[in-house]
């Protein structure tokens, strides 16, 4: 009988705590995502992940890492206080849009403004996943949620934000990229881009930032097949996939690093 | 001290500064707010040629959240404001609260609400004792009342904050700030460590099980056991820390409560009121105001005809003087506000007042 092999273990990165995530949600799949990252990088035992306010709340108990839990929005600078007192620390935090584009738009932008040497996973599912699917800054024209019924509209909201885009008129932003959790090719591309985000902190390189379209199959009320669809046929037509920025790489080719 | 301390002359904002130096912080986060700016200032020149951090936060939510992380990280961590920014940082601080992390505040408060003004004002006294954001988290609170005790009550409250696992607010106000006096500084030396096993960071671990910093408790009981070991621990600081001066008469018929910049106008008063109008009259000045000297205050209260309290708010502290006198004379209040302090002569009319309705003065 042919031996069995396992070519893809449960990650050390991960704790065996059960996620509470929604069937078909990509919370666990982003998680999977940096858990590898960090176990491939060698740097669970001095990373420091920071969880914040929406569905992934409780990443603290599923990252195996040293965690912080932060007010909404605060991840970046509670990231920046950590760093600063301990520079060879890993810090990375992990924000929904809501989070991050609405009530914690000033920190993730000074953030990058600032340089500071740490990692963004931004989750962008276009809707307040915790709150029971409220408008986010991200939610598409049109898109229904609870508190846009008929559909968002410019005149009453007026229109979605691209974070990717608006950090990269920053310098301090050194590592950008969008890609979304749909098929297994753009999945393999997405930890592509954590790995790389991770890199560009190990580096001391600056501010980094990766953003992950992901789907919430629960309020957008649709069955997982469909939100993927979603994802494919509206979100990434507004939400380019993108490496925006890699200074890393920049510097390999000893380009312009000013940008 | 084995080092002798050096005698300078100096403002309230540098001596808290070097204050926070002396009491081994080495990281400050902060936003620039007048009448306090000092203290920024004075960290970003200092810090950086002790090995330490200085960094101007883009807003009083972002500092508090950046102490938030750098407790978490370990450091002894301090941020300053002025009212307004205090209010914005309680959300933060009520983080720090729940998890448990000792930060030190330091709030130069100025007159409010709103945008109010930059004058000296103690209206902040329920924001640093009852406020600290939501929930049933308390500020162990100080309350110098000189340039010397801003720098000494700054460089304590980093040991105060570690032993009650609780951030420690420095309540002081926009005279104190800026006024210049001698002060003897603490010598500038390299602490250990704290002792915080929690703290989260780079470790091995065969040597320990991960650290999380949080304050999420969905199980009931759980988040009641939390409030109910930060309750503890306030009966403990009350026991181990409160703290208070005593002026005046030994026989006393009137009692003067103020704290801070009041306590310095009320000293003069009670001269006064002793020398030339033969009342006697004794100040009890809180130096820690959460835990609150009740004590003292109760059972002078036994034995006096009235009290007085002089603050610079329309009350506020003077519910807590009540609360501790529980209706053994009469309280009344000199309440001055919008940036406004008393002159003496005001504070000893109304200690003249106050002793003619308890039939004690001659006149
Ligand atoms: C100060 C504050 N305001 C509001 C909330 C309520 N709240 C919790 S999660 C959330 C939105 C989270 O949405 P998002 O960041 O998109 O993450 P998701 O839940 O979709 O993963 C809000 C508004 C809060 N906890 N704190």
């Amino acid at each position: 009988m042919a031996e069995a092999k396992l070519i893809n273990p449960y990650p050390k990165g991960l704790t065996e705590v059960e996620m509470r995530y929604c069937p078909g949600c990509t919370h666990g799949t982003a998680h999977r995502l940096v858990a590898e990252v960090l176990e491939e990088l060698d740097i669970i035992d001095r990373t420091v992940a920071i969880a914040t306010v929406g569905c992934s709340v409780y990443a603290y108990e599923y990252f195996n890492t040293d965690a912080v839990q932060a007010a909404h929005g605060r991840g970046p600078a509670v990231a920046t206080g950590i760093k600063r007192v301990q520079p060879e620390t890993v810090v990375f935090s992990y924000q929904g849009d809501g989070d991050l584009a609405s009530i914690g738009m000033a920190e993730v932008v000074h953030a990058a403004a600032r340089s500071e040497n740490i990692t963004i996973i931004f989750i962008n599912n276009a809707v307040f996943g915790m709150t029971q699917g409220q408008m986010a800054p991200t939610t598409l024209l049109g898109q229904k949620t609870t508190t846009s019924p008929q559909g968002r509209t410019v005149e009453a909201a007026g229109y979605p934000i691209r974070i990717c885009e608006m950090l990269a008129t920053l310098p301090g932003a050194s590592f950008l990229a969008r890609e979304a959790l749909t098929t297994p090719a753009r999945i393999r591309s997405s930890k592509r881009s954590i790995r790389r985000a991770f890199e560009t902190q190990l580096a001391g390189a600056g501010f980094a930032l990766v953003e992950l379209l992901s789907i919430c199959p629960t309020w957008w009320r649709m069955d997982p097949l469909e939100a993927i669809r979603h994802v494919e046929e509206k979100m990434i037509d507004y939400y380019p996939l993108e490496v925006f920025r890699d200074r890393l790489a920049e510097e390999d080719e000893g380009g312009d690093t000013n940008a | 001290m084995s080092q002798q301390r050096r005698k300078v002359f100096i403002s309230g904002n540098e001596a808290t500064a070097e204050g926070g130096i002396a009491g081994g912080c080495r990281h400050f986060f902060g936003y620039p707010i007048t009448p306090q700016n000092k203290i920024p200032e004075y960290m970003a020149e200092e810090l950086p040629k002790i090995g330490g951090v200085y960094l101007q936060a883009e807003s009083e939510v972002a500092a508090i959240n950046m102490v938030y992380g750098a407790a978490s990280a370990g450091a002894r961590v301090m941020t300053t404001s002025s009212s307004p920014g205090i209010a914005l940082m309680q959300e933060g601080l009520s983080y720090c609260l729940g998890s448990e992390l000792p930060c030190v505040l330091v709030n130069m408060v100025r007159g409010g609400p709103g945008l109010g003004n930059i004058g000296p004002a103690q209206s902040d006294y329920w924001l640093a004792t009852r406020g600290c954001g939501h929930g049933d988290g308390r500020c162990i609170t100080l309350t110098p009342y000189s340039v010397q005790e801003l720098h000494d009550f700054t460089a304590g409250a980093f040991e105060i904050a570690d032993r009650y696992r609780n951030p420690v607010m420095v309540l002081a106000d926009a005279i104190l700030a800026s006024m210049m006096e001698p002060c003897e500084l603490i010598p500038r030396r390299d602490l250990p460590a704290p002792d915080r096993p929690w703290a989260v960071g780079p470790h091995d671990p065969d040597q320990r099980e991960r650290n999380i910093v949080n304050s999420l408790w969905v199980e009931f009981d759980v988040m009641e056991a939390v409030s109910q070991r930060l309750e503890e621990r306030y009966r403990q600081a009350a026991e181990e820390i409160t703290d208070w001066d005593e002026f005046g008469s030994d026989e006393p018929q009137v009692m003067i409560c103020a704290y801070g910049i009041s306590a310095r106008i009320c000293e003069s008063a009670v001269m006064q009121a002793n020398d030339e109008l033969g009342i006697r009259t004794r100040l009890i000045r809180p130096k820690t105001v959460f835990p609150f000297p009740t004590e003292p205050i109760r059972s002078w209260a036994e034995r006096v005809d009235a009290a007085l309290v002089v603050e610079l708010s329309m009350g506020q502290f003077v519910e807590d003087v009540r609360l501790a006198v529980e209706g053994r004379c009469p309280v009344d209040l000199l309440g001055r506000a919008g940036g406004n302090v008393p002159t003496v002569g005001d504070v000893v009319e109304k200690i003249r007042e106050a002793a003619l309705r308890a039939g004690v003065a001659r006149v």
